[in-house]
């Protein structure tokens, strides 16, 4: 990007402007075209996706109205969202109550610089990114307080309280699993993670040694109690809360929040694959340079959209935790896991290269072997209990 | 030890049940929905899916109601409004109006029990919106009609002999008060 521009002005393009305006008026102009072009859709979709999804599995068949399948259902939301009445109560914060959903929408927005597309889509590969991701998407607890707050609602406080409480707990066991990584990696650049893995299952870190393979469960699971999803959730708990931190919230902001919401299951599953996947390694097969863009952009967007997928899958499988609960998971279970995580795998760093292929062998052996299993429960559900379809067999 | 054995064995329980849960949920992600789409992408009309004893909104087939009252006693919430007068010149007695609301209709079936030819009974109708609860309320006698007669040794005339024949059926089947699971047995 940055080379472009010079190569641009160089050439004699935009004579007389100062260098910075045209670097501010480029990132704008790219932060808005990441904005629509991707971003949007990609959140619009996933919630359309999240239902249908949802529905499948509870043996429903979920919105599919509106355009082919009810892929359009987001537009539609959208829509009746933006002209709806955007209501702020008069007891409410006057000033934070209408910044709290942009804070949010902001904290997960800038986590798209770092996410790496490609070898070169990416916007900006600084050399602390993986940090600078888990600073920035800290940045949702501030707005969700604030919301909670300014909202002068004893729902959304208690929401907003639980939020805060939960995002600062599993910040811990997700900075030590990032922490695995990074050792192994011995860079914090995004890119540079990328590029210490290589395409095949057996180069990624998460079959490198046992501990990374755990470290990435310990990962994920913080990270959808980051980003507030099922089972998670509580500071949202509608049987408890009734809409948590969004209860006074309508119309568009409260459209902005359950944008950054899914959203940020994107940004979940793009780092995951980053850091335990093999970002958008792919294979050797092209020299062009158009084709190999869009085969690793593609690489990186199934994989990331996989864990997607697997977030839906568990939220339409667990059912939410108690607070209490939330809390001894994370640091009576994960913490101490994610620290033995940690020194496991200092202590297998020392180990010599033969020996890691040999132990990461085994590990890709075991995650294989409980794929297999998993099809085969899977299987057996199948079989064993379908339920009769009473007096309605044509459905 | 204990404690150390029951930490174990809680991670093995939250990772061995988490497992087990998702292969259930994604074998139903394999399935077909239970659901249907109601009310058009549906493969057959829906009245037809409906089980056999099902309770819809009261009809009455004026041809074969013989002006009893017993309906109109018998409902515990008088949602049937019966007027009968009398032509002076002929002693023809006629239906002046015959309305059931639907708003109050609890589905009870007694109505249906008391009818000695099955005039009045359940359709599997079901679909009862409207815009107001005056639209809700089933006129049946549109216009003045007469009373139904039983003749002795059964009805002869052709058009009147099947509508005697469905209300029986419908008697025999459902409007007795152990709903038909006495002659079942």
């Amino acid at each position: 990007m940055q080379a472009l521009l010079d190569q641009m002005m160089k050439d004699g393009a935009f004579a007389g402007v100062p260098r910075e305006v045209v670097y501010a008026i480029a990132m704008v102009l790219s932060a808005v075209v990441v904005l629509s072009v991707f971003v949007a859709p990609l959140a619009g979709v996933t919630s359309w996706l999240e239902r249908r999804v949802w529905a499948r599995m509870q043996s429903r068949v979920g919105p599919n109205r509106v355009g082919p399948q009810g892929i359009l259902q987001w537009l539609a939301d959208g829509i009746k969202n933006i002209m709806k009445e955007d209501i702020i109560p008069t007891a409410a914060d006057q000033k934070l109550f209408p910044l709290a959903p942009y804070i949010v929408f902001m904290g997960f927005l800038c986590a798209f610089v770092v996410i790496p597309f490609g070898a070169d889509l990416i916007v900006a590969d600084l050399n602390i990114g993986i940090l600078y991701l888990l600073a920035v998407t800290s940045l949702v607890v501030v707005g969700i307080l604030m919301a909670g707050w300014s909202s002068n609602n004893k729902w959304s406080l208690l929401g907003g309280m639980r939020s805060a409480a939960q995002i600062v707990s599993y910040e811990i066991p997700a900075g030590l699993s990032v922490l695995t990584i990074v050792f192994l990696a011995g860079t914090l650049s995004m890119q540079g993670i990328i590029k210490a893995q290589g395409w095949g299952p057996w180069d990624w870190f998460m079959f490198h040694n046992p501990f990374t393979f755990c470290a990435f469960f310990l990962f994920f699971t913080a990270a959808l109690a980051e980003g507030n999803r099922t089972p998670f959730d509580i500071p949202e708990a509608e049987s408890e809360l009734v809409a948590g931190y969004v209860t006074e919230y309508s119309g568009m902001r409260f459209l902005f929040f359950f944008f950054a919401e899914w959203g940020n299951l994107y940004v979940i599953g793009a780092v995951a694959t980053t850091l335990f996947m093999g970002g958008w390694q792919v294979p050797p097969v092209t020299d062009n340079p158009v084709l190999l863009a869009i085969l690793q952009f593609v690489t990186f967007f199934l994989k990331a959209y996989f864990w997607v997928f697997v977030a839906m899958w568990i939220r339409a499988t667990l059912p939410r935790v108690r607070v209490d609960q939330l809390m001894s998971l994370c640091w009576k279970y994960m913490v101490p896991l994610s620290f033995i995580c940690l020194l496991g795998t200092i202590g297998f760093m020392f180990i010599s290269d033969q020996g890691q292929r040999i132990v990461g062998a085994l590990t890709l052996g075991f995650a294989i072997a409980t794929v297999i299993n998993f099809f085969r429960r899977v299987g057996f559900q199948f079989r064993a209990a379908k339920p009769e379809l009473y007096w309605r067999p044509h459905i | 030890m204990g404690v150390v054995a029951s930490y174990i064995r809680d991670i093995k329980d939250t990772v061995s049940s988490t497992f087990e849960g998702m292969s259930i949920t994604f074998s139903h992600l394999m399935r077909r929905p239970m659901t249907i789409q109601y009310p058009d992408k549906i493969p057959v009309p829906i009245q037809e899916t409906l089980p056999h004893r099902y309770r819809g909104i009261l009809e009455v087939d004026l041809d074969i109601c013989t002006g009893c009252l017993a309906c109109e006693r018998d409902c515990p919430i008088t949602c049937i409004t019966i007027g009968i007068d009398m032509n002076k010149e002929t002693k023809q007695r006629y239906f002046t109006h015959f309305d059931i609301d639907v708003c109050k209709c609890m589905y009870c079936g007694i109505c249906s029990e008391s009818c000695p030819t099955g005039a009045i009974r359940h359709s599997t109708e079901f679909e009862g919106a409207s815009y107001n609860p005056a639209g809700l309320v089933r006129h049946f006698a549109p216009q003045a009609a007469n009373l139904y007669k039983p003749k002795k040794g059964g009805e002869t005339e052709p058009k009147l002999i099947t509508k005697v024949e469905i209300g029986q059926a419908y008697m025999d089947e459902f409007a007795t008060p152990d709903g038909g699971a006495a002659e079942e047995k």
